[in-house]
């Protein structure tokens, strides 16, 4: 017992002595039951059936990747993705310039804004559907007094999609704000006072000094909001269930339908895997750009 | 952080007056504006509710709040809804779930900032990645793992299972917190004769209580808003808030906006809270310590 506990003490370890909590509770919960589902993919089985699995090899994958429904899902995330992504971007830029200055209640106010993307997708999924309503909701309504004509929003694809896009970038623009302004507030005042002495136009002052400080926080925004829309599914659940029809279906809603409606287990862990694979790239590319702005500043 | 035009600074915000704050304010208002008319909405009769043009004045009923926690029965008694359990669950997962993450992630975050192993930086890729994960990725083998061992409806198997949701964001917040801090007092402390123990709980972790206070709020938050999870993997009697919202949309008679608004705002009152408490910290939470500033 006491050489045990010497060994566990012995400085050399104590690194690895910190840390081993942690990757052991990630091996047990995360880590094993990825591996088990990576080992499913590669067998005949069905969580909602007796049958023991049987091998099936690369068959899932290939049924995966030529199934076009795949790539339709695929298409609609992306789609969801960069509409959304972009919305964020604009406002976000918009409201960090609005409140790059000091002015009185400026904290209290910054609250209203920030405070969306805190919130639960399930909480920002009903405010949105209460809008959309198409006879009492603030948005038919509003429509109906304009144009006359009773707003389905959620009955087309578009307007589907539009309302799934709305209620994301509603949530999500404060955080791209904050990375803004972070970098707004970054830029050393004597880059001001030479473009002033230079007298630069307030476009080459934007230009020159203002964006070069922004840059790379706006590039960490879009990777880190490109990955978390990827996964969107709250949202859509609550909305359109992925409706109408399934031309809202994300690819995390039919994963979720293929693996807990259908019980198509194999397929959609080996759909997982693809999935996961993605978002290995996304994130060794966001952390890549985590690690230059640091070197940098 | 010094967004809020605090801490070292290098660029002087310019001043504005009463009249810039007044146009912000209207368009903060019109941003906040969907939390708002859940929050008038709550306060609402069914008719109000359901009013064409929509009631933006009307006479407040507190009969919605009412109805969260108890409903009529036939027989005109009052019942239990099971929210008050709902929302006894939720912060009691959120709460265990948290508790583990931060001590562990932690320990951790000390050991990744302090004694750096050989491949650190694949440790802490691996262990961001599980958190980039879509959830849908990691639960259907959890699914199934939890159908095994019976951990399925249990609250230790979604408390564990909160735990890992949030232990990569604990070890990631944390150890930004311990990289900032400077390692001359505890060299210092070292060469007096102090031991690792008292090095990390004597010098470490005071210096840091702001920080492990952000991360465990921070995290609590997150596991108060998730979803998903809690939807495959609670039972009757573990079932969290946002599962029990998303269920009462689902009802066949319409739904009943003015108990959902109610259900709404009673949840939404500790993010207020806490979203308040945390402005200096937003940043570096919303991207699990990877941006400080």
């Amino acid at each position: 017992m006491r050489g045990f506990l010497d060994w566990i003490m012995d400085p050399k370890r104590r690194g690895a002595m910190l840390i081993a909590p942690a990757i052991i509770l990630l091996f047990v919960m995360n880590i094993f039951p990825l591996m088990w589902s990576f080992g499913l993919s590669f067998f005949h089985y069905k969580a909602s059936s007796m049958k023991p699995p049987s091998f099936a090899g690369l068959y899932y994958y290939e049924k995966v990747l030529s199934d076009p429904v795949v790539w339709e899902r695929f298409q609609t995330t992306a789609l969801i993705v960069s509409l959304s992504v972009l919305v964020q971007m604009i406002f976000g830029f918009a409201l960090a310039l609005l409140f790059s200055k000091k002015f009185p209640l400026r904290r209290e106010i910054m609250m209203l804004v920030l405070t969306p993307m805190m919130l639960s997708f399930v909480a920002v999924g009903v405010f949105f559907k209460l809008f959309y309503e198409p006879t009492f909701g603030l948005v038919g309504q509003a429509f109906k007094y304009i144009t006359g004509e009773t707003l389905i929003l959620l009955s087309t694809k578009w307007g589907a999609i539009a309302g799934i896009v709305i209620a994301d970038a509603w949530m999500w623009t404060p955080f791209v704000m904050l990375l803004v302004l972070a970098g707004l507030v970054s830029v050393p005042d004597y880059l001001y006072e030479a473009a002033e002495v230079d007298r630069a136009t307030k476009w080459e002052r934007f230009k020159t000094v203002t964006f070069p400080y922004v840059k790379g926080l706006l590039l960490l925004a879009l990777l880190f909001r490109t990955i978390e829309t990827f996964k969107l599914f709250d949202v859509v659940y609550i909305i359109t269930a992925g409706g109408p029809g399934t031309s809202t279906e994300t690819i995390a809603v039919y994963v979720y339908r293929m693996a807990f409606q259908f019980f198509k287990t194999s397929q959609s862990s080996a759909l997982s895997y693809i999935l996961l694979f993605v978002v290995i790239v996304l994130t060794n590319l966001y952390l890549y750009f985590v690690n230059q702005r640091e070197q940098e500043t | 952080m010094s967004i809020f035009g605090k801490g070292r600074k290098k660029h002087a915000l310019r001043e504005a007056g009463w009249g810039y704050s007044a146009i912000c304010g209207a368009i903060g208002l019109v941003y906040f504006s969907p939390v708002l008319w859940i929050i008038l909405t709550s306060f609402k009769t069914r008719q109000d509710a359901l009013a064409t043009p929509p009631a933006f004045f009307f006479t407040p009923t507190f009969d919605n709040f009412v109805r969260v926690f108890y409903r009529l029965t036939s027989e005109g008694e009052q019942m239990a809804t099971g929210m008050g359990l709902f929302f006894f669950n939720s912060i009691f997962i959120a709460g265990a779930g948290v508790l583990l993450a931060v001590i562990i992630g932690t320990s951790a975050a000390y050991g990744f900032s302090r004694f750096p192993l050989k491949g650190n930086d694949t440790y802490l890729f691996v262990i961001l990645t599980t958190r980039m994960l879509p959830p849908i990725v990691v639960i259907v083998p959890i699914f199934l793992m939890f159908r095994i061992t019976g951990l399925s409806g249990s609250y230790i198997g979604i408390i564990l299972l909160y735990a890992m949701f949030n232990l990569a964001f604990s070890v990631w917040m944390m150890k930004s917190f311990f990289d900032e801090l400077s390692t001359d007092v505890e060299d210092a402390a070292r060469l007096e004769g102090a031991n690792e123990w008292k090095v990390f709980f004597k010098i470490c972790l005071p210096q840091l209580k702001a920080g492990i206070a952000a991360t465990s709020v921070f995290a609590l938050i997150l596991t108060w808003n998730e979803f998903l999870f809690a939807l495959l993997l609670t039972g009757n009697d573990t079932r969290t808030v946002p599962v029990a919202m998303a269920r009462s949309m689902g009802g066949q008679l319409g739904v009943d906006w003015g108990l959902l608004a109610a259900i709404i705002t009673l949840f939404l009152i500790p993010v207020f809270i806490v979203t308040y408490l945390l402005q200096n910290h937003l940043l570096r939470g919303v991207t699990f310590g990877t941006v400080k500033k």
